[in-house]
């Protein structure tokens, strides 16, 4: 569960002010705003990356706001997946678990388990070099998910992929959430990925966050954003 | 013919007029390449005439009866450990400022950005003077004599070599980080990474190429110093002679034979490291596009 309590963040000029909203346990919620208005800041703040003014962040129930980011147990997957150059896709998987002392064979058992549930086995053994925008971005969840995180937070993750791939990126995403029962954080300028995805869906405007419903998202008039917009994002 | 008719013949004049200027253009690209072209083969030329003319002045029995010398093999074997010790320590000092400076914000961070570069930017031989002066200090005098000798001794042609080159050294690993992306750092850290552990399994790995790089140019910068070393080290034989003090002593004799010969050494090994660093450069960075 993430619960963002009168969040102030200051980068230089830029400033997000009173910023409050929750996700449930279990809920898969996408956030989506206009470019530069701060979504990937608060995603970054929630995961310890940015540091905050004032207000509160709370994990889990858990006061979060000063704590490390490697205490908060939050999954993260940026937009371009910032995979590990130097390790094979086996090492990115059991990353994480590497870090906190696992026995080889749990650490073994957990990446085979990972990667069947992404589909990403046969690439085991391979660099990350050459791998597709699909391929990588399973990658990247895999080693998010691999200790088991109550929270995953996915900073536009799809932003680079092809329809085809987006929709098997989107059900996969939806079957690795029911399977792992996590609260997902989503951001995303994407109408249909939002509306496939989202238990609930957020939208930040004039820096407050408030929640829409499917009716208003798909609301052909409704003041999302240009297209433009869409592919600089 | 009407109106519209003169109209329509004036627009497809202009156009005409458009386009020989176009085509005119175009044809002028012809120059500007060959410009280009002529000063790059120019400057080329003189690189490639310089190197050679050296190889034609000798002969390779002359080489070799430079090289048996015993003075010129001690100072080819003291180049090689003082450089390679000195490449050793700027890597070692580079990579931690580099990446400071490169991750980093701070109050005055441009005037420290400034202050690494001043051995870039010092004349030689004040770099020198500067290392003996401070070395005339009480603290330092203390210290050589009680541990042990650095001025006109084999320390201080490292010190000399180090201070200049760990400046090219540290150039280079404050590109290389910043090249790196902190994104990777960051999730790591989610992954349950503290900083250092994202430094030594994240940054470090991928930086492979630029330590490679900053360890090689420290090397051949290293090679090449003579001012610093000459000063702060003097030109003793068999003592604090390096390759470039040998040439620089052996001109002074006026054996030019020898002197070409160590030279011809210097350019084999800094084509060698060119060469080192071309290649893995090429390799790695068409990883790092991915």
């Amino acid at each position: 569960m993430i619960q963002v309590e009168s969040l102030h963040i200051q980068l230089g000029k830029f400033e997000l002010q009173h910023v409050s909203f929750e996700v449930n346990p279990g809920e898969y919620a996408v956030l989506m705003g206009r470019t530069g208005c701060g979504k990937t800041t608060i995603l970054e703040a929630i995961c310890g990356l940015r540091p905050i003014v004032s207000g509160r962040i709370l994990l889990n129930g858990a006061d979060a706001t000063r704590m490390k980011p490697a205490m908060r147990g939050i999954g993260l997957v940026p937009q371009d997946g910032a995979l590990f150059s130097t390790l094979t896709v086996r090492e990115q998987l059991a990353f994480a678990l590497t870090i906190r002392g696992w026995k080889h064979d749990a650490i073994k058992k957990r990446v085979d388990e990972l990667a069947e549930l992404l589909g990403v086995t046969h690439l085991l053994d391979r660099g990350v070099h050459g791998l597709s925008g699909g391929e990588r971005q399973r990658t990247a969840l895999g080693r998010a998910l691999a200790f088991h995180p109550r929270i995953l937070c996915l900073d536009e993750p799809m932003s680079a992929l092809d329809d085809e791939t987006r929709d098997g990126l989107c059900s996969l995403l939806k079957d690795v959430q029911s399977a792992t029962g996590a609260c997902f954080l989503h951001i995303t300028h994407h109408r249909d990925e939002a509306h496939a995805l989202g238990d609930r869906i957020l939208r930040m405007e004039d820096g407050a966050i408030r929640e829409i419903d499917q009716n208003e998202l798909q609301r052909p008039n409704a003041p999302l954003y240009s297209q433009s917009e869409i592919m600089t994002g | 013919m009407n109106h519209a008719e003169a109209s329509g013949a004036e627009t497809a004049r202009t156009s005409d007029a458009h386009h020989s200027r176009l085509a005119l253009a175009h044809y002028a690209d012809g120059p500007f390449w060959a410009c280009l072209a002529i000063i790059a083969c120019a400057y080329l030329a003189l690189i490639g005439c310089m190197l050679i003319s050296d190889l034609f002045y000798t002969t390779p029995g002359d080489l070799l009866d430079a090289l048996k010398s015993e003075d010129i093999q001690y100072s080819i074997k003291l180049s090689l450990i003082t450089v390679t010790i000195s490449a050793i320590l700027s890597v070692w000092t580079a990579v931690p400022i580099g990446y400071l400076m490169s991750r980093i914000s701070f109050r005055g961070k441009n005037f420290i950005d400034a202050a690494l570069d001043i051995p870039i930017v010092l004349p030689p031989l004040v770099i020198g003077l500067s290392l003996l002066i401070l070395f005339q200090a009480a603290p330092l005098k203390w210290f050589q004599t009680h541990f042990f000798q650095v001025t006109y001794a084999v320390p201080s042609v490292v010190l000399a070599q180090y201070t200049v080159a760990c400046a090219f050294a540290v150039r280079t690993m404050r590109n290389t980080f910043d090249s790196i992306h902190p994104r990777r750092e960051q999730v790591a850290l989610t992954l349950g990474c503290s900083r250092s552990q994202a430094f030594f399994k994240v940054v470090l790995p991928e930086a492979r190429r630029g330590i490679f790089t900053a360890f090689t140019l420290a090397w051949a910068r290293a090679m090449g110093e003579f001012g610093p070393i000459l000063i702060f080290a003097g030109s003793t034989r068999q003592k604090t002679e390096v390759l470039p003090t040998t040439v620089f002593l052996e001109l002074s004799i006026g054996d030019i034979e020898a002197a070409l010969a160590v030279s011809l050494i210097m350019v084999f090994a800094a084509v060698l490291l060119l060469l080192a660093i071309r290649n893995y450069g090429v390799s790695q960075a068409q990883q790092n596009v991915i």
